[in-house]
């Protein structure tokens, strides 16, 4: 099994389109709830799609902005306007 | 003549790369004099791959949004006293120390990183490190306008300033900072980027933040996840600082994983006391020390090293012993805590018959066996009316500062002491990690101020026992040390309940 | 469980931290400025002198000749900490964003006379490397200079310095149709061109001096109390005639962040003149030594931008920062 990457966010309003989309875009990724907070775990991989945060929220959305909700992560970044991707490149 | 739009990449690489030069008025090693003396070789700033790609307009964007929301709410936490919506005031022994050590450790941080901000000869690690400088100056006020609430109403907050440069349970955050400030550039970003930031500090901001909401403490899960969401873009600046300097030259990895081994042992014995605050600190329990640790470090941690394998780097000497310990770290650390709290601003207590029960459960045997036996003689002690407190000044490691109360690991019972010679005196260390790093650097650590020593030769106040050595933290007892059962804060915060003790009985919310 | 809270007994047992009341008295509620700066900086018992500077403490008094009883009277008149300085930069960057959007929208750059063009391009562009260096160096008061009031200003100072080197090199895009090759020939400017060397020399210069506050007193009082009136009111002035509408747009930021600077670069200087003769001479001589060279290194870009005119616009802007320097207790003219 493939080392984890995670990102976690505070659990409000603003993210739950965010969750949602990352949960249908990674079939593999589980959500771990905690207190004010939402953990999501997947292995090797992880990427956070803003068409498809659009289709969540009905309107545009700047990538960017995920740092507003945005607790914590684990995992190399690469980030462009559309996606933002975590994974260990690792063995 | 119109070009296309700019990706965010070209955008950014624009909005910072050109903008510095190479000198030639100056040479460029007296214009930034600090960043070749480690050793580590750096043949192409250009290399240097931005994590995050903020410009200045859309950081202060973000960050205003963030600034906006928290202090609507610290606004209201002060306005509706939401210090009565605690599970209970022991909580708040969580908070004093992190007012007094961790807060000072957020400024250190910042000028740490001001410091490096200007030493890095590298436009892009020097942005990158400016706007992480400005971040954590964000995290030291945020913190001091939240605790200011608490301030007003309980004891142990209002002399931190003056704390934080004397009392001997500070001298470990104190140092740990000071160590890596004092050290040049590189180490100073692989020791709080990636070694304190990528790899420990999630243990602190996720499951403690994540407590303190369990614990009503609305105005410190807003700062704690406020100031996370920071962390998350200094993490990936400690992950890329690491590969980075570890593809420029290959004479870079035997340094890197130097600083990497002693990093992340200090670190690690700095976090012992975050492990105390979720094991006995907060009423409400989330997840133990030891979870935490399986979590953070065993599975994301390793992951992480993982990673880092194909440039040669192994995981951090020592970081099995670490895993050994964390089911009787927290334990010991709470003892001392206990016995020692006179000479602290905190209160301790005894944990009610819930907590040993969740303590058993979480660490089983090892806590029943070593643990749970020892908190019951001091309730018997308690019950003869003979709450018991140290009188003696603890033996301190000379490069951690925690007092030589760790056992070794494949005998709870029998204390953990290391010594060394060095130029004809005699230095004590908890662990063979803290010895090694002593080892490497003995002309810096012999510099340690410690605080036992300190009172000793007379430069605590003239200090000659506990009890003076505390009026000279400015910590009276009762008000702000010893006993919580006992103490002013516990019959307030009683007075405000209508007389009825609070202390829950379980530890789910 | 549910407990009855009678809030209208609770009493504060004191209104702010001990070491805010030592500065405000007790019975005094803080402001939340005071609570953000004051005694942040550690001052005593340190562990270990720096491996970079052995000589000296990690925080040490001994890294400039000015002698102040107390390194937090260096307070910020805007009372800047972390959140209204970050919510103002945010509205300020709001209408800067609009502004930029209008003028590449409508492209009203492209309604400047092409003479003047060509001067942004020659004269504007390469501010960008000023600005970095002015980042450069308050990134320098930041790192070494003494107590939180000042170095959390020095640093927000860096920031805005990159935002601004961020906002030309943006107006340079939008100037050559997002082509940056402007900003490649703008750096060979700044590199070669003979109207901007003895600029860059000073600023190399300055990038080497070791006493923050002369340090300060150089970049952010003289430097820049030459620069900014030259860049962003007088050559913004020029252009009025000349179709530079846009121009005046995007630079709106400029011309704000210089007026609210300028309070906190003259409220720390002054409170330094007026603590002791001796400071005062110190950085009167300070004054001496820097002054005419940056009178002189600016010389030649009004001559560029101005040409018939340049001697009395120099002398306009000679005659507003000696005024400066004179209310704050210090010799204007040199």
């Amino acid at each position: 099994m493939r080392d984890k990457v995670f990102i976690a966010f505070q659990q409000n309003e603003e993210s739950r389109p965010i969750i949602e989309a990352i949960l249908q875009d990674n079939p593999l990724a589980v959500a771990n709830e905690q207190p004010a907070m939402v953990k999501i775990d997947a292995p090797g991989r992880l990427v956070v799609r803003r068409t498809t945060i659009e289709e969540k929220m009905g309107r545009a959305f700047d990538l960017q902005s995920i740092h507003i909700n945005l607790i914590s992560l684990a995992g190399n970044i690469d980030e462009t306007e559309d996606e933002f991707i975590l994974a260990w490149h690792g063995a | 003549m119109a070009h296309r739009k700019l990706t965010l990449k070209e955008k950014y690489q624009l909005m910072t790369r050109g903008l510095d030069w190479e000198t030639t008025y100056q040479p460029m090693d007296k214009v930034f004099p600090y960043d070749q003396y480690e050793g580590i070789k750096i043949k192409n700033w250009d290399k240097w791959e931005d994590p995050f790609r903020l410009t200045m307009d859309a950081y202060w964007k973000y960050q205003a949004e963030k600034e906006r929301k928290l202090y609507a709410i610290l606004d209201s936490f002060s306005q509706n006293n939401g210090q009565l919506n605690l599970s209970d005031a022991r909580y708040l022994t969580a908070l004093k120390i992190w007012m007094q050590g961790i807060t000072p450790a957020e400024y250190n941080s910042h000028r740490g990183f001001c410091m490096v901000g200007r030493q890095f000869r590298g436009a892009g690690a020097r942005v990158a490190c400016q706007m992480q400088a400005l971040d954590e100056l964000r995290h030291a006020q945020t913190q001091m306008h939240a605790f200011s609430q608490y301030n007003k109403h309980f004891g142990g907050f209002h002399q931190a300033m003056h704390m934080r440069d004397r009392a001997w349970y500070l001298s470990i955050p104190k140092s740990y900072f000071e160590d890596a400030m004092t050290a040049g550039p590189f180490e100073f970003v692989t020791a709080i980027s990636f070694s304190f930031e990528y790899v420990l500090t999630n243990l602190l901001f996720m499951p403690f933040v994540s407590g303190a909401a369990y614990n009503g403490d609305m105005a410190t899960t807003t700062f704690g996840f406020s100031a996370q969401s920071d962390e998350s873009r200094h993490m990936t600046l400690g992950l890329e600082v690491v590969k980075f300097i570890l593809e420029q030259h290959e004479d870079n990895v035997p340094i890197m994983q130097r600083y990497i081994d002693k990093w992340f042992w200090r670190g690690y014995r700095l976090l012992a006391l975050v492990g105390t605050m979720m094991d006995y600190m907060l009423p409400k329990k989330v997840m133990s020390w030891a979870e935490a640790w399986g979590i953070y470090w065993e599975e994301n941690g390793m992951a992480l090293f993982h990673d880092l394998e194909r440039y040669g780097i192994k995981p951090p000497k020592y970081h099995e012993i670490a895993t050994l310990e964390k089911n009787h770290i927290t334990h010991q650390a709470w003892t001392v805590f206990y016995t020692a709290c006179p000479a602290t601003a905190f209160h301790a207590w005894l944990p009610q018959p819930y907590e040993l029960d969740w303590l058993s459960e979480k660490y089983g045997e090892t806590f029943e066996r070593y643990y749970r036996p020892r908190f019951a003689q001091f309730a018997e002690l308690e019950r003869a009316g003979e709450r018991f407190y140290t009188n003696r000044l603890p033996l301190v490691c000379q490069t951690c500062q925690v007092p030589v109360f760790f056992t070794e690991v494949n005998n709870p019972m029998r204390q953990s002491v290391r010594q060394l010679d060095w130029q004809g005196m005699k230095f004590n260390f908890c662990s063979d990690g803290c010895k090694d790093i002593f080892a490497h650097e003995p002309e810096k650590f012999c510099q340690a101020y410690i605080p036992p020593q300190q009172i000793y030769q007379g430069n605590a106040g003239g200090a000659r026992n506990l009890q003076e050595y505390a009026a000279w933290l400015k910590c009276e007892f009762g008000k702000d040390s010893g006993e919580y059962y006992t103490s002013e804060d516990y019959a307030r915060w009683k007075q405000w309940h209508g007389g009825k003790d609070t202390t829950p009985s379980s530890a789910a919310a | 469980m549910t407990v009855e809270i009678k809030t209208a007994h609770i009493e504060p047992l004191r209104l702010t931290f001990d070491h805010i009341e030592a500065r405000i008295g007790k019975g005094r509620a803080a402001t939340r400025y005071q609570e953000a700066v004051h005694d942040l900086q550690m001052t005593t018992n340190f562990h270990y002198r720096p491996t970079w500077e052995p000589g000296m403490d990690l925080f040490d008094r001994r890294r400039t000749a000015v002698v102040l009883a107390d390194f937090d009277q260096l307070i910020d008149p805007r009372q800047y900490y972390y959140a209204p300085y970050t919510i103002q930069r945010a509205r300020q960057q709001e209408l800067s964003d609009a502004n930029f959007g209008l003028v590449e929208k409508r492209g009203l750059l492209g309604a400047l006379a092409p003479e003047w063009a060509q001067k942004i391009r020659h004269l504007i562009v390469p501010l960008r490397h000023l600005e970095w260096g002015a980042n450069t160096n308050n990134a320098f008061l930041s790192a070494y200079g003494y107590g939180a009031p000042f170095t959390s200003a020095a640093l927000m100072q860096a920031m805005d310095r990159l935002g601004m080197a961020q906002y030309i090199t943006r107006l340079a895009l939008a100037l050559d149709g997002q082509n940056a090759e402007v900003l490649d020939r703008g750096k060979q400017l700044w590199l070669a061109d003979p109207v901007w060397q003895p600029l860059r020399h000073l600023v190399e210069d300055s990038m080497v001096v070791k006493d923050w506050f002369e340090l300060h007193v150089v970049q952010n009082l003289l430097l820049d109390g030459q620069l900014a009136p030259f860049a962003w009111t007088h050559f913004d002035a020029a252009l009025t005639a000349h179709g530079g509408v846009g121009f005046t747009l995007v630079t709106q930021f400029m011309r704000d962040w210089y007026a609210e600077s300028t309070r906190w670069v003259d409220a720390t200087v002054q409170v330094a003149v007026s603590e002791s003769p001796a400071n005062q001479a110190l950085i009167n001589g300070w004054l001496g030594q820097w002054l005419p060279r940056v009178r002189a290194a600016v010389a030649p870009l009004l001559a560029v931008a101005f040409a018939e005119h340049a001697s009395a616009i120099a002398q306009q802007i000679a005659d507003e920062l000696a005024g400066r320097l004179a209310r704050l207790g210090l010799v204007g003219e040199v």
